[in-house]
């Protein structure tokens, strides 16, 4: 399809769009091939483009760790890197955390048991985002107190005020109670 | 005669799986094939019209298929009954492009619709507008000149306005050997939750008057809500469209009233005849309703012996040019101290601004902020402890109503509070703890809220299978709702949690009113209760018809049900099986609808509220004037508690946002422009992790067999309430400073 030339409002040249791309993702350990534009972004191509809404938009700023996704085990803001420059990394969301038990079946990552047993959210929107930054902290390995948790936590916002809670699942996986499975 | 093998258990959310994986969808997350996808534009200025709207740049771009403007949208509903929704003001609302004139700043006024999300976006900023601009006015302050009485109506129900004076206040405070006077000044506040609001509209195509039939997925605290404005507005009949609403990611009252992007996404579904999504941004989250800012000035009079005379508490808060928003901000303090001279007076102002909507506590947390401050000003001039002095100012009847309270165990609340963050050890001196640079104080204020229940209607079948499904089309904005209602139907049923579900969010279910006020739990929860208390005795009468049934000469009070059997009282061998009944029902599942109706006739001879105690610890930087709150303990008597670990969430939540409305949120408006500016949640502060520290809940056993069948009294509110005024009262403790203006931030403190 061309652009018609009678639209355009002035002698500059009209707006046009620039050609789409094909990316491949890998995500949760699947590569998929998807045709986007080269400003679609990893959080808008992840759940518009292949439908894993398990990621949230909560800004599309990087102001509220919403979205929040694992990229080759690092933490990151899905709506601040276009898809485009994630080709040939490894990207886990939320719906690829959990482990397969023994049988094969759909486990839970310990993260995702100890939000539900310390009732960690409330709406649940912001909690995805929570859950991938939570394993994204312990894998940073710089995080010994409460304090730092409370810290390093801070990039993920949580309107219903679920903070207390989270940091309570956080360092039960962090710190297993001897008497706990 | 329910059982309480779930109800006051501190059962892990139901729906938490599906949270914690990123199973739960929430509006924008239905995909559906063929979806255009909308993105709208907003004004940037805030009164005058628009002269032009060129729309042809964005419509040059392939995979872009209309931009509607005030100029070619669709002939609407033509009476504004059409577009009240049950939560809006007196007033005329607001109509989305309805026509050329700008009533406030970022107000909606085009929606381009695209193939893809990006070229949407892309395309509404290729969308440019000339505007004719008039004078706008959005100073509360420069205009409070002009504060009126508000209009009454029906919100007026909910939200009476002051009752009329009682004694004479003048001549009681001129007298009054103490007495205090402040003015209180609160910012705007958004509400922000962490879903921005979005319409998905699947379109199926049909030959019916409407153009098809609309399935639509909305952010909404109340799917009744949304289908009653959208079936009016859009001429819908209601076998035509249906809302959907199963996960709902925050609302805080942001969600009481349909927002614009429903409107937007039915009228191009209707208009196109093709599925349809629009998502709001987060700047976008700032152009609707919000908490108003508000300039009270509260006076106080006491005895020399510190017993209250009396009170004067009055409140001036912003509205629109269209639509008189009003809270209950000045009727606390009535509710809760017994002076016999007082006079309550609520006023509004239009300004150039959209219409304020409830948020959290909507006008409670506001008027008791101030109420709360002002009291401990007073105890303080008095030379008495906070807490000693309003248990000497304490009523246990409510003496604006002069009406007995259903139960009030404040005294307890103030009892366990103060023991649990060991306010004996308190030091009354102002600035008289430090630790290095950091001063330290303890603050306590009050907390109120009523207690509130609503109809609601509920159906609960028991399948073929032998398991129960119950259902009510009420919302779960993170409260809690899915998981009490099951515990109180399987409660009520005998029948284990996993064989008991509760459905909600969606039209197709028995109504139920907007998720608001605190009055879920009560509202629906007995709708519940009721429902599953006559499928029981429908069951019971089957049971009775089975052959050979142990109950033929047996009436309904002399059985129970228990572990998924009717059984007799007497003789728990005399039983029948729940399958056995439901499978003599000739297959058929055993359904009933039922009506959950508060008990006025019970209710009215009394004032039914939550309270609460809270005591707050904060530290000051001496140098920086930085506050960090590291406790709160939160009393809290609300009746009985229904799920001890989603009620404790509730209450935390409540304290978080106590922390945010004393000391970070205000929704800060440049004049000159008539806009917010800080609309990111970069530059709008609410409260992170690091900000939050230790708190404590307390729920205080309350006993209340009045208020509803269930005596729960909500707690969506009251976990809030007393935060602000007790954060406020600690800085003063540390301090010696008297912050009267909120969020208190570090310039107001050096």
């Amino acid at each position: 399809m061309t652009l018609t030339a009678k639209a355009a409002p002035s002698t500059k040249q009209p707006p046009s769009l620039p050609a789409m791309h094909t990316v491949k993702l890998t995500v949760n350990g699947i590569e998929t091939e998807l045709q986007l534009a080269p400003w679609t972004s990893l959080l808008d191509a992840l759940r518009e483009y292949m439908h894993l809404t398990g990621t949230k938009k909560g800004c599309d700023h990087g102001q509220c760790g919403a979205c929040t996704v694992l990229v080759n085990g690092k933490r990151i803001n899905a709506c601040l890197t276009l898809a485009i420059m994630q080709e040939g990394n490894e990207i886990t969301t939320i719906e690829g955390l959990a482990r397969k038990d023994a049988d094969g079946k759909d486990g839970l990552h310990p993260i995702q048991q100890a939000f539900m047993d310390h009732d960690a959210f409330q709406c649940g929107y912001c909690t995805p985002g929570q859950i991938c930054s939570a394993v994204g902290m312990m894998n940073e390995g710089h995080a010994r107190t409460a304090d730092d948790i409370r810290e390093l936590m801070s990039g993920n916002i949580c309107r219903c005020g679920a903070y207390t809670n989270i940091v309570d699942a956080i360092q039960s996986v962090m710190n297993p109670q001897p008497d706990a499975a | 005669m329910t059982q309480q093998t779930y109800i006051g258990k501190p059962i892990n959310r139901l729906d938490g799986l599906d949270k914690v994986t990123g199973k739960a969808k929430y509006a924008a997350e239905f995909d559906t094939p063929n979806l255009l996808h909308g993105y709208v534009v907003n004004s940037t200025i805030a009164k005058g019209k628009i002269k032009k709207i060129n729309t042809q740049d964005a419509l040059g771009l392939p995979g872009v298929i209309k931009v509607f403007t005030h100029e070619n949208r669709p002939k609407l509903a033509w009476f504004d009954m059409s577009y009240k929704d049950q939560d809006a003001p007196p007033g005329s609302p607001f109509r989305p492009l309805r026509d050329a004139k700008i009533r406030y700043s970022a107000q909606p006024i085009a929606l381009v619709i695209a193939e893809t999300f990006e070229l949407a976006r892309y395309a509404a900023s290729l969308v440019t507008v000339e505007y004719e601009e008039m004078a706008h006015q959005s100073d509360l302050e420069a205009n409070r000149h002009r504060a009126r009485k508000p209009a009454s109506g029906m919100a007026s129900l909910l939200k009476p306005p002051p009752p009329k004076p009682k004694g004479n206040f003048e001549a009681a405070f001129a007298a009054a050997p103490l007495q205090v006077t402040g003015e209180y000044v609160h910012a705007v506040e958004h509400h922000n939750p962490m879903e921005m609001f979005a319409t998905t509209v699947v379109y199926e195509k049909g030959r019916n008057k409407s153009g098809g039939k609309y399935t639509v997925y909305d952010k909404t605290q109340g799917v009744t809500n949304s289908i009653l404005y959208a079936a009016q507005v859009f001429d819908i009949p209601f076998k035509d469209i249906r809302v959907i609403s199963p996960y709902v990611g925050g609302g805080f009252g942001s969600g009481l009233r349909p927002q614009y992007q429903l409107f937007m996404a039915m009228m191009a579904a209707r208009e196109l005849k093709r599925s349809v999504k629009v998502v709001l941004t987060r700047q976008q989250m700032f152009s609707f309703g919000h908490r108003p800012a508000t300039i009270q000035t509260v006076a106080l009079g006491a005895s020399a012996e510190g017993d209250m005379t009396a009170l004067y508490h009055s409140a001036v808060g912003e509205t629109s040019q269209f639509e008189d928003y009003t809270e209950i901000v000045v009727n606390y303090g009535g509710m809760l101290y017994p002076p016999e001279n007082v006079t309550l007076d609520h006023q509004i102002v239009s300004l150039d601004v959209n219409t304020p909507l409830d948020m959290r506590a909507p006008g409670g947390v506001t008027g008791i902020s101030a109420l709360e401050c002002a009291v401990d000003e007073l105890a303080f001039k008095a030379g008495i402890d906070p807490v000693e002095f309003r248990l000497k100012n304490y009523t246990d009847r409510d003496p604006l109503a002069d009406l007995p309270y259903s139960s009030k165990e404040l005294r307890e609340c103030f009892r366990q509070g103060a023991e649990r963050f060991g306010w004996l050890k308190r030091n009354p001196e102002p600035r008289s703890m430090r630790d290095g640079h950091n001063l330290i104080g303890w603050g306590m204020a009050t907390g109120i809220w009523e207690a509130s229940q609503a109809a609601a209607r509920a159906e609960a079948v028991l399948l073929v299978n032998g398991k129960l499904r119950v259902s009510s089309a009420t919302a779960d904005i993170g409260t809690g709702t899915y998981t009490i209602m099951t515990q109180i139907a399987a409660d009520t049923l005998g029948m284990p949690l996993e064989d008991v579900t509760f459905k909600l969010g969606d039209t197709d279910m028995p109504a139920a009113p907007i998720e608001g006020g605190s009055w879920t739990a009560a509202t629906v929860g007995t709708a519940v209760k009721t429902v599953c208390e006559e499928l029981a005795k429908k069951l019971f009468k089957l049971a009775r018809k089975m052959p050979d049934s142990p109950f033929a000469s047996v009436s309904f009070n002399e059985v129970v049900f228990v572990n998924k059997m009717i059984q007799l009282k007497k003789d728990s061998l005399m039983a029948v099986a729940l399958q056995s009944v439901v499978d003599s029902n000739g297959g058929a599942a055993v359904r009933q609808i039922s009506t959950g109706l508060p008990n006025m006739l019970k209710q009215r001879k009394y004032t039914r509220s939550a309270h609460s105690a809270v005591f707050a610890e904060v530290t000051v930087d001496e140098d920086l004037g930085t506050v960090r709150v590291t406790r709160i303990v939160s009393a809290v008597a609300a009746g009985r508690i229904l799920n001890p670990k989603t009620a404790r969430s509730q209450i935390l939540g409540g304290m978080v946002w106590g922390i945010g409305k004393a000391l970070e949120e205000e929704s800060v408006i440049d004049h000159q422009f008539g806009r917010f500016m800080n609309h990111s949640l970069a530059e709008y502060h609410v409260a992170v992790n690091a900000d939050v520290h230790d708190l404590d809940v307390i729920f205080v056993d309350e006993h209340d067999d009045i208020v509803n069948p269930l005596g729960v009294k909500g707690l969506g509110e009251i976990g809030l309430v007393g935060v602000p005024a007790a954060i406020a009262n600690a800085v003063f403790h540390a301090t010696g400073k008297r912050i009267r203006q909120l969020p208190i931030t570090l310039d107001k403190l050096l």
